[in-house]
């Protein structure tokens, strides 16, 4: 036996000679598995309209990636995952109603010009899907705004929609809100209580309620794809959590900064139900979407722990500001993005004190 | 018991059930052996006998050439037969003394003198010198440097390291196992040499059996006012000096200075053994412990092999292997040295043998840097293994060198972990090498 092996031919390579299980495939593969309850949970309420939206998505994101990659000579990589989760992120970040090409166009979007134009994965500066959203959003603002999925008589939404209407008692009013998500409805009280004449408190008593509570959480309502079930997307971020593929850091920074300032905003404000409204702000709008699958994209966020909470904490703030004083109902998206062109500084700035060194 | 530790690392699985059951066996007598003339860090020794002697067991047959460096003994009598450039650990080619095995041995060595607290420190230091030892975890500095602490370096405390936090291996594990008696009596001896009274011994909480056998051992001896033991959580690098220094004593060791700068001594568990054998037995270091695992071994355990034996022999008389092997290893998986050739003999330093098949140890082709940050989790020194690899990667070294890559320890805890399967050490090694050759 001596002399075959010596005549083997042995590996060379540096140390170390083992490697953890938990490769670029399969952490991709993780997150996509782990926005699986919220996407079927989606094509259960809104129908297979939304199932072949996310479909056309997938298929444009692969499909991108591999003609890209082909044409410039990259080495293909489709199987790692990374498209697929960025063509099913973005298929969640546009309305169920919208028109089929919306999503796919999202998705090429996304591949091509945001990831693969900056170098491909790992060189990206803004989180591919939310890149694209943001461009659909300014190319396509009526396909992006208004083709939420209305519900019939006797669904939850329609119910608050229905309070909250009765409460304003003008048919344009309720033209409005039939057609608008939650945060929507939230931002217009101001004005549909100057139009209408009704009490304000009374919008914001409907909004902030068990009952709209209920629905944001399991998603009755108009929103994106992927916004609409908070619970469900909550199981997704905790699955990411104890597969260690996230870490905490950026959820709980962000939706701890965010919670603190609307909470001192109701509070300041002077409302009877401040955690009625933390709660509708925490559920509504894509906030867990983006607090755990966005926000959490290591390529476009901060690698240390330090950093990771800065980045968060940032995240939650803007949303917030947004939120309560920006002219867009939501600003989970803006907010990722923004802080996405901040990570550099974050690095630099957020460095480590390597052992046995002083601080500088 | 308080488990202590330190920040970061990680935790590969410790495959050490292969082997931690198995007492140690000899293994048989090669028939020629390849003595490397470099086995230690520092210079080579410089050898003392020529082609055609006849050298007896122990003899000395490559001398220190200078304080950092140590001797060399001859492991079983013999006819040199050959002094010439070898494959040896070290990746590269090394002048090796080859000997033909022939004659009588293992009648050397048998009387024990235990009369050594009649010697002074100076004395004792001497036969340690003498016996050629050097650090047997691995690093393999030469011991006798590390217990002369210069006067103005003043030493208050030895660590006996025990931690073991290789996967795989075993060796020092059953070391205490089998010689617990003769590990605390090296203490007292490297105490006496260092002229201190404390003693700490790090061990894993992997390892209970060891840890309450030397706990009973020194208590038997009436040594705990001096000698003490403490449990150290398992984790890799667990049983790296700095980070051993900092878990058990608090003290920090300032980037680029050495153990001594902080008042401590760090010994491997086997070289105390050694430093015993060498003061009792008057015994050169020419053979040692080692593991022998994997799963394409047939039989791993642990065994006691003559420094200079082939890995070939070794694995052979472990009954060959029985998967195809991918990597053959020189120590544990996580900082041992890939072999080019199973030519190559073990050394003081070797502490295991490892064959791992292809499908364990490949990671395939390494892809960009995602930034996760798990390297950043990892790195015990607090380093950002990623920005680092990075820019050397792309022969950035203007950016690295201010990224103190002098403090990395090399343990691969990085690229460990590193989901990109990118040989982050290796390219911070490229960024210590510009950095010190412009030193
Ligand atoms: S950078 Fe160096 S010290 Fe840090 S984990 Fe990697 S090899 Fe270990
Ligand atoms: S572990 Fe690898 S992929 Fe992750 S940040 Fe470090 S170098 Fe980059």
């Amino acid at each position: 036996m001596s002399m075959d092996i010596k005549e083997k031919k042995l590996i060379l390579s540096q140390a170390p000679h083992i490697h953890a299980k938990q490769n670029v495939t399969v952490i991709m593969w993780i997150v996509f598995a782990s926005l699986m309850p919220a996407a079927v949970n989606s094509v259960l309420i809104f129908g297979t309209n939304v199932l072949i939206i996310m479909l056309l998505s997938v298929a444009a994101a692969l499909s991108a990636e591999l003609a890209v990659r082909f044409f410039l000579k990259r080495k293909l990589t489709v199987y790692n995952g990374s498209a697929a989760v960025t063509g099913l992120l973005v298929a969640m970040n546009v309305p169920p109603q919208s028109a089929w090409w919306l999503a796919p166009v999202g998705s090429f979007f996304a591949i091509i010009i945001v990831k693969e134009l900056f170098g491909g994965l790992g060189f990206n500066i803004f989180n591919p899907a939310l890149a694209a959203r943001a461009f659909l959003m300014a190319s396509w603002p009526a396909e992006m705004t208004t083709k939420w999925f209305t519900f019939g008589n006797g669904s939850i939404i329609s119910g608050n929609i229905d309070a909250v209407s009765s409460a304003t008692a003008s048919s344009n009013v309720i033209d409005v809100i039939s057609g608008a998500t939650p945060l929507a409805v939230l931002k217009a009280v101001p004005s549909l209580a100057h139009q209408s004449g009704a009490a304000a408190s009374e919008m914001y008593n409907a909004l902030f309620s068990f009952d709209m509570l209920k629905s944001l959480a399991w998603g009755n309502i108009g929103g994106v794809i992927g916004e609409t079930s908070a619970a469900m997307l909550l199981v997704g971020g905790i699955i990411l959590l104890i597969t260690k593929v996230i870490r905490w850091h950026i959820p709980a920074a962000y939706i701890g900064t965010f919670s603190v300032i609307i909470l001192i905003y109701y509070f300041a404000t002077g409302f009877e139900t401040p955690f009625y409204a933390l709660f509708f702000h925490l559920l509504s709008g894509g906030l867990i979407l983006g607090a755990f699958f966005m926000a959490t994209d290591m390529v476009t966020s901060p690698a240390t722990s330090k950093g990771m909470i800065i980045f968060g904490a940032g995240c939650g703030l803007l949303t917030a500001v947004i939120r309560l004083y920006g002219g867009y109902p939501e600003g989970v998206s803006y907010s990722i993005l923004l802080m996405n062109a901040a990570v550099p500084l974050i690095e630099r700035y957020i460095k480590p004190k390597v052992f046995g060194t002083r601080a500088k | 018991m308080i488990t202590k530790t330190f920040k970061g690392g990680v935790h590969p699985p410790e495959n050490k059930k292969l082997t931690d059951k198995k007492k140690y066996e000899n293994l048989s007598i090669p028939s020629t052996i390849r003595v490397p003339l470099l086995q230690h860090i520092g210079k080579p020794a410089v050898p003392v006998v020529n082609i055609g002697d006849i050298v007896e067991e122990g003899q000395l047959i490559a001398k220190a050439d200078g304080f950092i460096s140590a001797n060399i003994h001859a492991p079983l009598p013999g006819k040199v037969t050959d002094i010439n450039l070898f494959a040896t650990h070290m990746g590269r080619k090394n002048t090796c003394i080859v000997i033909e095995v022939q004659g009588n041995f293992g009648h050397k060595y048998n009387t024990f003198f235990n009369d050594w607290p009649s010697l002074d420190s100076a004395q004792l230091l001497e036969k340690v010198i003498a016996a050629g030892i050097v650090g047997m975890g691995g690093a393999a500095f030469p011991t006798h440097v590390k217990l002369s602490p210069p006067a103005e370096k003043p030493v208050d405390c030895l660590l006996v390291n025990a931690a073991e936090c290789e996967p795989f291996l075993t060796v020092d594990d059953n070391l205490v196992k089998a010689f617990p008696d003769e590990i605390i009596e090296g203490i007292e001896i490297t105490l006496k040499i260092l002229k201190i009274r404390k003693a700490v011994i790090g061990i894993e909480n992997n390892k209970k059996e060891s840890f309450n056998l030397l706990k009973k051992t020194i208590a038997s001896k009436n040594l705990s006012s001096s000698i003490s033991i403490k449990m150290l959580k398992t984790k890799y690098p667990q049983g790296s000096e700095k980070q051993l220094i900092q878990v058990l004593t608090g003290r920090v060791v300032p980037s680029g200075r050495l153990p001594m700068d902080v008042g401590v001594v760090v010994q491997n568990v086997g070289t105390v053994f050694a430093i015993n054998e060498a003061v009792i037995k008057n015994k050169p270091l020419y053979e040692r412990y080692i593991t022998v695992t994997g799963s394409a071994v047939k039989k791993p355990g642990n065994y006691k092999v003559k420094i200079g034996t082939p890995v070939s022999e070794i694995i052979d008389e472990c009954g060959g292997l029985i998967k195809e092997p991918g990597k053959v290893i020189m120590g544990g998986p996580m900082c041992g040295l890939a072999l080019s050739s199973l030519d190559i003999p073990v050394v003081k330093g070797t502490s295991g043998i490892l064959v791992l098949t292809e499908k364990e140890t490949s990671v395939g082709d390494y892809c960009a840097c995602i930034r996760c940050g798990r390297c950043v989790q990892a790195c015990p020194v607090n380093l950002l293994p990623l920005e680092m690899a990075n820019a050397a990667e792309f022969t950035r070294f203007d950016l690295t060198d201010e990224m103190n890559p002098l403090d990395c320890i090399m343990c691969g805890s990085c690229a460990y972990v590193c989901p990109s399967g990118r040989p982050i050490n290796h390219f911070i090694k490229l960024a210590q090498n510009h950095l010190r050759n412009k030193k």
